[in-house]
């Protein structure tokens, strides 16, 4: 194998292999390293972007560009290279719509500034995310948090949530399904204004 | 990729995202499901990389959970509308049992997942020292880190000897139950409707997985019971327990075990079953070691032994009078 002549420089943080990455070491590195970024950068592209219905696929285009990258080969410096690629994908944008819709002078302080920003997983643990959890399971709908408290905290099965409820399991997966997407929204520190209305 | 171009709306990737993670937590999962999800994950880095935000995020909300109970005091008293989480005996949760664990599983950032077949033992050793031991047909699945210790046991039974770590607890999680170890050794075993957990060193938390404070401190002998209705602890003596941990060795001894209890235990492990075809007869006890897999020496005893005539029919071999 090819990969076998890298082995002597072992050193996650400061690899220099062009051996491709398996998928899982990409989905680790990016659970790691990148997430804990995403309050920062949508932060970011919120305030260099006027339109706010972009915004998620901004972010998603990013995460693509990013973890594309990290395939071939894990960047050195994630944050930096995290607001790099959304820094030009900003202007890839701009260019492509003949529109500026980046504030005047906002583009490169922003970006230093959100680059410093330290991301949820620098800040401690514990009472903060039970906080934001909290907060994320309160701004549910009743129905939907009895759902994810049944089957989050409790550990009941879909089937076990639709009999204690009385509703269909059907309506209990949609529930469920919304509450995981709000959830990791909000853990993630998604800016308060571009949240959807419930 | 090529896709990328004409499917952008992010908000419905990352809806259907969800969705399948909710079929993997909640509904029925089979080895059909996982296929599907390779697939789909396969089709676009769009929609392996939604789906790897939104597990991962969603492990973070898990290990919350598990936190929240021995923290006392740390929710506001306010947020206790959620009164849905107490004074329940907690039914018996059936958290996405994986139907196939194949090569082509696909691992969540942190986790690994170790099986055995029926018949099949296993010892898994980790960093820090701790050991599982996986009794025939258990799935469970691991998170090791420096800061977490979460173990799943989605199905059959493992035997837990564990280095105590006052900051990083080792959790077992199954059944909707939570075992929290204080240095300690214990046996873990999961049946379609009940849940044991058997302490013979050290002290362990026992408790409702997540939900409310309520968990009992367990002591060397205890015995806990968890069922949908209730959960009850006994006495065990050293023999006693140390008989429950034969499988280690890979016999199982039974002492004045009733017939049908004694089939059932040796079914765990063959994939040919015995059946007792008469309840009369299924009362019956029998005493002696026997080897896990050795169904043919048990039918022998069976025989000779207790008298009883067998049939053999190819699936299954048939107890009668």
């Amino acid at each position: 194998m090819v990969e076998e002549s890298e082995t002597g420089r072992e050193c996650a943080s400061h690899r220099t292999s062009d051996a491709a990455m398996t998928a899982s070491e990409v989905d680790l590195w990016f659970g790691r390293e990148v997430l804990p970024l995403e309050a920062a950068l949508m932060q970011f592209l919120q305030h260099n972007w006027r339109n706010k219905s972009d915004i998620y696929d901004f972010r998603q285009e990013v995460y693509v560009r990013v973890y594309e990258a990290a395939l071939k080969k894990i960047p050195d410096r994630p944050k930096q290279f995290v607001f790099a690629t959304a820094r030009n994908l900003l202007i890839d944008r701009v260019r492509q719509e003949h529109v500026i819709p980046i504030e005047a002078a906002a583009d490169l302080e922003a970006l230093e500034i959100a680059a410093d920003t330290p991301g949820p997983d620098r800040i401690a643990m514990g009472r903060e995310d039970l906080r934001r959890l909290q907060a994320a399971l309160d701004r549910l709908p009743l129905r939907a948090r009895e759902a994810v408290v049944l089957g989050r905290i409790e550990g009941l099965s879909r089937r076990e949530i639709a009999a204690r409820m009385g509703i269909g399991e059907g309506t209990v997966a949609q529930y469920l399904a919304r509450g995981i997407c709000e959830l990791v929204d909000i853990l993630y520190g998604e800016p308060p204004n571009v949240r959807r209305q419930p | 990729m090529s896709e990328r171009a004409i499917v952008t709306n992010a908000r419905d990737i990352d809806a259907r995202a969800a969705e399948w993670i909710e079929r993997r937590y909640f509904g029925e999962w089979n080895a059909a499901d996982q296929t599907a999800l390779d697939t789909w994950l396969e089709e676009s880095v769009v929609h392996r990389v939604a789906f790897v935000r939104l597990e991962t995020g969603w492990r973070r909300t898990e290990r919350l959970a598990a936190l929240r109970p021995f923290k006392s005091g740390r929710a506001a008293p306010s947020r206790r509308n959620w009164s849905i989480l107490t004074g329940i005996a907690a039914a018996l949760g059936i958290v996405a049992i994986l139907g196939v664990i194949g090569s082509n599983y696909f691992v969540r950032p942190g986790e690994r997942v170790y099986a055995t077949k029926v018949g099949g033992r296993e010892k898994v050793t980790f960093a820090d020292g701790s050991q599982i031991e996986l009794n025939t047909d258990t799935v469970l699945r691991a998170r090791m880190t420096t800061k977490e210790r979460t173990v799943w046991l989605d199905k059959g039974e493992a035997y837990f000897q564990v280095k105590h770590d006052v900051h990083n607890p080792f959790i077992v999680v199954a059944s909707g139950h939570r075992v929290i170890d204080l240095g300690t050794k214990f046996l873990v075993r999961r049946d379609d409707n009940s849940l044991e957990v058997a302490l013979l060193e050290g002290r362990v938390r026992f408790g409702v997985a997540g939900g409310h404070p309520q968990s009992s401190l367990l002591k060397p002998g205890d015995d806990v019971l968890a069922t949908a209705e209730s959960i009850s602890v006994t006495r065990k003596s050293t023999q006693q327990l140390t008989n429950k941990l034969t499988w280690r060795r890979g016999v199982v001894v039974f002492k004045d075990t009733p017939l049908a209890d004694a089939v059932r235990e040796l079914d765990r492990y063959n994939n040919q079953k015995l059946v007792v075809a008469d309840p009369a007869i299924s009362r019956r006890t029998i005493s002696g070691t026997i080897p896990t897999n050795d169904v043919t020496g048990f039918i022998r005893v069976v025989r000779d032994v207790l008298g009883l005539h067998v049939m053999n029919d190819g699936n299954e071999v048939v107890i009668t009078r």
